[in-house]
């Protein structure tokens, strides 16, 4: 590191240009992956949020896979799981996006759960009658409603019974609702809906035991009760708009890094082709290849750390700014480190590949007029 | 200390056949001995500096280094005979712009593996031996092109190689300088005991060698002293 020391010292408004890029690079990256966490937080957390592992749709499984707009199981189905081996608790989960208004006129959509009172699936309290619901702090703000006040879902007037979490769905908060006042405000109407089984919902949670026959024993109450069931993790598939979201933000996620790769890989193939003269030289003096690269990767890795870890700081600082306010934004260290360490890993892979070439450099140039 | 080369052939690909730019060249220099190798452009001269500083193998015959015979060897022990055994002084000084003066001889420690700060010492005493005590501090772009000489001079003699190779090195300077630079590589090569080997093109100033060869169409005709 010597000379690559001295070189980042004397070339400093080269690698200040480089460095700009990479910090501006990072800041994007962090900021994009900030608002993505953020944004499927909104999609998915009160699915992630579920005490349940494993979720069964309606339906066997079909080229389409399994979906919660489309999903509405029987209370057939659901006692079909309550009895089968290996699984400790099924519950019915409703789930309809509708819109809820208060008693001052405000109003937003929001999407209902229904769970069985008790069930333990949801905030909804065993003994709580079907004219009450649950808001979480996003429906309350937005209805400006508190605990003890009425609210309307879809016509149907409930009395808030408490506040309870931050769950969402699809970008909209949650009410929580006994099933009963849910199957009131939007009854399933998908293929198995309305079968008169009683408790029909969209899909049925589930935890299993998690032994070894957990997957065999699921495959065939699957097969018995007509059912789908997913990992509650893949699951979150099942979200029309948390895929199409997801996916387009994970792909310019993923071409950023790409880019980043790309640009410092460029740079440093130009920074290797002008110090071409110097290596000769110093190969012609005696210094081994590996010495060589050593130096040219130490640098390129100086250039890269610094730069992401400033990028990563200005990012947590700005995501820390915004992620009081409504713009989605989740700051933890798996959406702000987590890119940096990829931005450092994808970013010395380009220089690598770019400052290969040091090993082709011939010495003998470093003479002039030798051949 | 010393260099031979014995009976060396050295040839390079041209259109479909070859052109013999070393044709069975011998010599052998001594410790403490300058020799002066002369001869117009393309008659060989740098191919012979190239064969003796190890960077082109011959096509046959033999090159020693300090008793070292050098064909067959790996190039990483190549290299590390070039760091430790070979002192090279290009036609153009070739300084790394990003190093000060004393920097470019504490390189040559780097890439030895010696901690460049050790070495610092003996860099400063080379500097003054060539005159540039006072410019250890400068980059190359600060010194006059004379002085970068002198650099590349120190440079060369750092690792205290047992062979000095210089190639042309008052290509770039009047006569004043050039007589000034030849002058100090006899100096230095009495006085660190070097094998040294001066190549140029310029008869001028090789009245401070111990002998001349000249070199014509890749042949060598036998050194003659001059005193």
């Amino acid at each position: 590191m010597f000379v690559a020391w001295r070189d980042l010292r004397f070339a400093k408004g080269r690698f200040a240009l480089i460095g700009a890029v990479i910090v501006l690079i990072t800041l994007l990256v962090g900021m994009l992956s900030g608002l993505t966490a953020g944004l499927a937080r909104e999609n998915v957390s009160a699915i992630t949020g579920l005490p349940a592992d494993r979720i069964a749709f309606d339906g066997a499984e079909g080229d389409g896979g399994p979906s919660f707009s489309d999903s509405a199981v029987t209370g057939s189905q659901w006692r079909e799981w309550a009895r089968a081996p290996g699984v400790e608790s099924a519950e019915p989960l409703g789930i309809a996006t509708t819109k809820a208004g208060a008693g001052d006129g405000a109003s937003t959509a929001v999407s209902v759960f229904g769970v069985r009172p008790g069930g333990g699936l949801g905030p909804v309290p065993e003994g709580v009658g079907d004219d009450s619901a649950v808001l979480s702090e996003g429906a309350a703000e937005a209805l400006g409603a508190d605990e003890g006040d009425s609210v309307t879902l879809a016509s149907r007037e409930l009395t808030v019974a408490a506040v309870r979490g931050d769950a969402s769905f699809s970008h909209t908060p949650v009410v929580w609702t006994p099933l009963g006042a849910w199957q009131d405000i939007a009854p399933p109407s998908g293929p198995s809906g309305g079968d008169g089984g009683g408790e029909a919902a969209t899909v049925i949670a589930l935890t299993t035991d998690g032994g070894p026959d957990t997957d065999a024993a699921v495959a065939d109450t699957d097969e018995r009760a007509g059912t789908t069931t997913v990992t509650k993790a893949d699951s979150l598939a099942a979200i029309g708009s948390y895929t199409s979201e997801n996916g387009s933000l994970q792909l310019m996620r993923g071409f950023l890094f790409a880019i980043s790769a790309l640009v410092i890989g460029a740079f440093f193939t130009v920074w290797t082709i002008q110090r071409g003269p110097d290596v000769a030289v110093l190969k012609a003096l005696g210094a081994s290849t590996g010495t060589l690269l050593r130096d040219a990767l130490g640098q390129a890795l100086v250039l890269l750390v610094g730069g992401t870890a400033a990028g990563t700081a200005a990012a947590a600082a700005l995501g820390a700014a915004v992620s009081g306010s409504d713009v989605p934004f989740v700051l933890t260290p798996g959406t702000v480190l987590a890119p940096a360490a990829v931005m450092v890993a994808l970013g010395a892979l380009g220089a690598a590949l770019s400052v290969r070439r040091i090993t082709s450099v011939d010495p003998l140039t470093a003479l002039g007029s030798a051949r | 200390m010393s260099l031979e080369l014995n009976d060396v052939t050295l040839t390079y690909p041209d259109g479909d056949g070859r052109l013999t730019a070393l044709d069975r060249v011998s010599l052998e220099v001594p410790g403490g001995g300058l020799t002066a190798v002369v001869g117009p452009s393309g008659s060989g001269k740098s191919s012979l500096l190239a064969v003796a500083a190890t960077l082109i193998r011959p096509d046959s015959g033999s090159v020693a280094v300090d008793g070292e015979r050098v064909e067959g060897l790996a190039p990483g022990r190549l290299a590390e005979l070039r760091r430790s055994r070979i002192g090279i002084v290009f036609q153009q000084p070739n300084l790394l712009a990003s190093l000060t003066a004393a920097e470019q001889l504490q390189v040559m420690a780097q890439i030895s593996g010696r901690p460049p700060r050790r070495a610092r010492p003996r860099a400063l005493e080379l500097l003054e031996a060539v005159g540039l005590a006072d410019q250890a501090e400068r980059r190359p772009h600060q010194l006059s092109g004379g002085q970068r000489q002198r650099v590349n001079i120190a440079r060369a003699l750092m690792n205290d190689p047992a062979v000095l190779l210089v190639d042309e090195p008052t290509s770039a300077l009047d006569h004043e300088r050039g007589a000034a630079v030849v002058d100090l590589i006899a100096r230095l090569t009495r006085g660190q005991g070097t094998a040294t080997v001066l190549v140029t093109h310029d008869r001028a100033h090789v009245g401070a060698a111990d002998r001349v060869a000249e070199v014509f169409d890749g042949r060598l005709r036998l050194p003659a002293a001059t005193g």
